[in-house]
């Protein structure tokens, strides 16, 4: 439990620390032009943000911190909901502006009283009163640093008002608030800034000429997404930092959730913290799921009952089934040997990984620049197809193969260069690895450029020869000469290496590449049931409801359920019958109709038992029944009360769902 | 492949919505429930008569829900990882999450919400928060300053844990966009943890993304099979009497508490309004062509009289008047014709 609290409160740290480090660009470009206003108009920064708008909260709270550190202690964030008219937004936005001023100088508590008085009557002459007299103050208090501000070219920090979410506001409360702003605008410096979901056009839309003239307005992209989705993915699955990984499948749920749904990095958080959640609840033995250092002592203290779910672990079972009998035995009788056999696997699978990603991280750089991306311009792709099978056996890694076979020969150093960065880089900062490959194929990579100038000298001298020669006949034979050894020889040898080239990097793929599936104990570190994470993060209540009602039997294990779909079992549940009744009818249904039909599918499954005499009161049980049925479908939004004709409902859904 | 299957599917679904809304004709048959000789049920007689009908299928709902209650310390761990969790699937979840409260909640603060109770409403859940959890005597001029002090109260204090537990989120009252903005705000503070469950097909439509990420769900499928009582309860259904209009029996009993002349007063109307109940354009009986029938079978002696027996008629809701084009009153009993007829039969028993 506290391993995982551990890695989530990290794995929490990363993201809000990369989040702020990509805004931050952002940011230092939006400050720089605050600082630069204008008196006549309004300066207005528009934010187009995109349409993920549950990541916005970070943004704009890292925005206003920036810009209450480095300018201004002025700062209003305000929101849609809370300003359904200008009196609430003027209330807040006083309220807002003159707590962050309390809370950026700490102030006595005297002040403090006075400022919730003033929240009583919020207008705008009041807050200019109240602008003036901090001013002063602050003025007054602190001269040397007011001075030099002062003496360059503004003489007071700005009021910054942020709208978060410019599409919600009421357009007359917006258009109000930015006329009636813009009179003050000599006495009161104000800056807005708008959140934007959608496009820079909405504010054309929301606004008139008459109050967009009066705004100054300057527009700011974020960054896309999907660009935020690759770096987290980068940060967050593709390192070695963290022990906990994401199976295929499941890194495809929620993949398709982000690009299919919402776009929302959020919700991708959200997703990843359950997996977490789940595997560390769910799997006993994820204990084993830490790093490297903690590996042993976590193994030396693991008891019988875990050593027992370790053997019946399938990747373990396979493993056992390769050893030689004696070892067999051995791994599944004594525990300590299985505790030794099970560190040196674990320790395996880490390096594995590592060694994972860097090559991954290569082949990416040489299908990313293949036309039409036959493996995926993504690293995320590449990845989850690496993950979900054996790479070297699917079409798309045999024609990007075919494809790297014809690349050119600056394309294929200039990427030989980058992969040896990225593998200098790895091993260089991983010091553990004990991967001598690596070297090999470094030195083969100087080779092959020390070569290509080699074979460029070779074909420079030729050309000198060839400007030697005077004589047609002499000049004709050295052409050929050349045409041919370029056939045969100099071109052969730049293919050759080309062609060796790609097929280590295929060995290598073959290698390094192997899905995590095949690889021994990899419950332990992988969480693979997607059926849950879709089942909790992307539910289908509908779906659940229809199978509920149209085959019960998939819930009640009872054999009088079974039957085909389509026909009504009279064993059924009440509702269900109720259900499928009103799945035959149209758009109105007659209840007395229904009522008949139901009584009818009831009788024939009470028959044997029924009586003559108790009819009358079996008439009235299954009326009650019917009743009840009835108005459980008008719970569920089945079905409404119609007023088009007497002892009627209309059905509110249509065809057979 | 799936893909394929898909778009069958989809242009499947989107024909089978034409189907059911092209044609503005509908053809069903013209009974209605009137006609059939049975007595409207109750609420009372319904709740007897469906207690002597034995619940199908026990065994396996019992075992079902067994299935649910052992995720129970499942929850109990989400929900302090600042997941909230919402319950769906057909069946009343209410006797699950009231066994998740007697099981796990029972040392803890907790709050029970009846969503489907038809006077709930999101001020109430608040209040009841200020004044039983946190304290607080005073009132609020808007849920959204409640809510205000609810969070600082909370941000304040670590130590403040509540459980809220509500039923039917989607319910009527519960279902405007306003109560769930609310809500989930409230619900978005690490120390409150938030059960619900949810009923209606098409309750996610209630929630945008915002509302959506303050929620921060966690779905979970709980197929109960178990009857709506509670619920249902609530539910005003066509097929049950209903308090709003006048039914037979409420007739009997106002009549019978009457004068005798005072009850041929009413036949008389009655019989009248039989007669002319194939004309649409009736409009009523005018009070002029009224007192003199009555007069004329010596019900009444005088204006006065005849108006102060309408008066304490239009009291009870027996009568309706409507004034006419002309300025002419006209009197009308807003009762539907079978069941005037029936009326009638049993006075007739009755004399």
């Amino acid at each position: 439990q506290k391993v995982r609290e551990d890695l989530n409160k990290q794995l929490l740290d990363n993201l809000v620390s990369f989040l702020s480090r990509s805004h931050s660009e952002f940011q230092e470009k939006t400050t720089e032009w605050t600082c630069r206003m204008k008196f006549r108009e309004i300066p207005t920064a528009a934010l187009v943000l995109g349409v993920n708008v549950t990541d916005h909260d970070l943004t704009f709270r890292s925005l206003s911190d920036f810009l209450q550190n480095n300018i201004t202690p002025y700062i209003a964030l305000l929101e849609a909901k809370d300003c359904p008219g200008i009196k609430n937004l003027m209330q807040k936005l006083m309220g807002q502006l003159m707590n962050c001023y309390v809370d950026a100088d700490s102030l006595e508590d005297e002040d403090y009283v006075q400022v919730s008085q003033n929240r009583i009557r919020c207008s705008m002459s009041s807050l200019i009163k109240w602008y003036e007299s901090i001013t002063k103050k602050t003025d007054s208090e602190t001269p040397s640093k007011k001075r030099t501000s002062s003496s360059t070219h503004w003489q007071s920090p700005p009021i910054v008002v942020i709208f978060k979410d410019m599409e919600s506001f009421t357009t007359k409360v917006l258009q109000d608030f930015i006329v009636v702003s813009s009179q003050y605008i000599h006495e009161l410096p104000l800056v807005l800034i708008f959140g934007i979901a959608t496009s820079p056009m909405i504010i054309h839309r929301l606004l008139p000429h008459s109050v967009s003239s009066l705004l100054c307005i300057e527009l700011f992209q974020s960054l896309s997404c999907k660009d935020h989705l690759s770096t987290i993915i980068d940060k967050l699955l593709l390192t070695t930092q963290f022990p906990f990984k994401l199976g295929e499948k499941v890194l495809q749920v929620l993949i398709n959730i982000f690009l299919y749904h919402d776009f929302s990095v959020q919700n991708f958080i959200k997703g990843f913290q359950l997996c977490i959640v789940e595997h560390f609840y769910s799997q006993p033995l994820s204990v084993l799921c830490c790093q490297l250092v903690d590996l042993q002592k976590r193994i030396n203290s693991l008891s019988h009952d875990q050593c027992e779910n370790i053997r019946r672990l399938p990747s373990f079972r396979r493993y056992v089934e390769k050893q030689e009998p004696g070892k067999q035995v051995a791994l599944l009788t004594t525990d300590n040997f299985l505790k030794e056999e099970t560190q040196k696997l674990l320790e395996d699978l880490h390096v594995y990984h590592e060694n994972y990603v860097s090559v991954l991280r290569c082949l990416h750089i040489f299908t990313s620049s293949l036309p039409k991306y036959p493996l995926g311009k993504q690293i995320r792709e590449l990845h989850c197809a690496c993950l979900e099978n054996q790479v070297w056996e699917t079409e798309e890694y045999e024609s990007s193969l075919q494809l790297a076979r014809m690349l050119s020969k600056s394309d294929l150093v200039t990427m030989l260069q980058q992969c040896v960065e990225i593998l200098l880089s790895s091993s260089g900062k991983e010091f553990d690895k004990t991967v001598e490959e690596l070297k090999k194929f470094l030195t083969q990579f100087q080779n092959l450029e020390a070569e290509a100038f080699q074979e460029q000298d070779v074909s420079v001298s030729s050309q000198k020869e060839l400007q030697k020669k005077t004589d047609l006949y002499h000049l004709q034979k050295t052409l050929l000469e050349l045409k041919e050894s370029r056939r045969s020889k100099k071109l052969t040898k730049f293919e050759m290496l080309r062609f060796e080239v790609v097929d280590y990097i295929d060995s290598l793929v073959r290698k390094y590449l192997v899905p995590a599936d095949h690889r021994t104990l990899h419950e332990i570190l992988y969480f693979n049931t997607a059926a849950v994470l879709r089942g909790h993060l992307n539910a289908a209540p509908r779906t659940a409801l229809h199978t509920a009602l149209n085959n019960p039997h998939w819930y009640l294990k009872n054999q009088a359920l079974k039957c085909d779909g389509g026909s009504i079992s009279n064993k059924a549940p009440d509702i269900c019958i109720v259900y499928k009744l009103h799945l035959e009818c149209g758009r109105l249904i007659n209840l007395v109709d229904w009522l008949e039909a139901f009584s009818t599918v009831v009788m024939a499954g009470e028959e044997p038992n029924a009586d003559a005499a108790s009819s009358d009161q079996m008439d009235d049980i299954i009326h009650a029944r019917f009743i009840r049925a009835v108005s459980e479908l008008e719970l569920l939004g089945f079905i409404k009360p119609s007023k088009q004709k007497t002892d009627h409902v209309a059905r509110l859904t249509w065809g057979g769902c | 492949l799936a893909k394929k299957n898909k778009e069958e599917k989809m242009s499947n679904l989107v024909e089978e919505y034409f189907e059911a809304h092209g044609s503005s004709k509908v053809h069903t048959s013209d009974r209605t429930l009137q006609k059939l000789q049975k007595r409207r049920l109750n609420q009372e007689t319904l709740r007897d008569l469906l207690k002597k009908a034995p619940l199908a299928y026990a065994a396996e709902i019992k075992e079902l829900n067994q299935q649910h209650e052992s995720l129970f310390s499942k929850w109990m761990l989400q929900l302090h990882l600042g997941f909230n969790i919402v319950l769906y699937g057909l069946g009343s979840k209410r006797d699950l999450l009231e066994k998740f409260r007697t099981s796990l909640l029972q040392d803890s603060v907790h709050l029970v919400v009846n969503g489907y109770f038809p006077s709930i409403t999101v001020r109430s859940i608040l209040n009841s928060i200020t004044e039983e959890v946190l304290d607080h005597i005073g009132t609020f001029r808007s849920p959204l300053d409640q809510l205000e002090f609810i969070t600082k109260r909370f941000k304040e204090d670590s130590s403040l844990e509540l459980y809220v537990l509500i039923h039917n989120l989607d319910s009527q009252m519960l279902r405007g966009e306003r109560s769930q903005q609310i809500l989930a705000q409230l619900s978005s503070l690490p120390s409150i943890y938030l059960i619900a469950s949810i009923d209606h097909i098409n309750a996610p439509l209630m929630w945008d993304q915002a509302k959506l990420s303050l929620y921060n769900w966690l779905w979970y499928e709980t197929t109960t099979f178990s009857p709506y009582v509670e619920e249902t309860s609530y539910e005003n259904s066509l097929l049950v009497q209903q308090s709003g209009s006048l039914a037979l029996s409420s007739l009997t009993h106002v009549l019978r508490s009457l004068t005798p002349n005072a009850r041929g007063i009413f036949r008389l109307l009655a019989q009248y309004q039989l007669e002319k109940k194939d004309n649409p354009s009736y409009p009523g009986l005018s009070f002029q062509d009224f007192y003199q029938q009555c007069r004329e079978a010596f019900l009444v002696n005088s204006d006065l009289t005849l108006r102060a027996q309408l008066t304490e008629f239009r009291d009870h809701k027996l009568i309706r008047t409507k004034r006419g084009a002309d300025g002419v009153e006209y009197l009308l009993i807003p009762v539907d014709d079978s069941t005037l007829t029936t009326f009638l039969e049993n006075q007739d028993e009755d004399v």
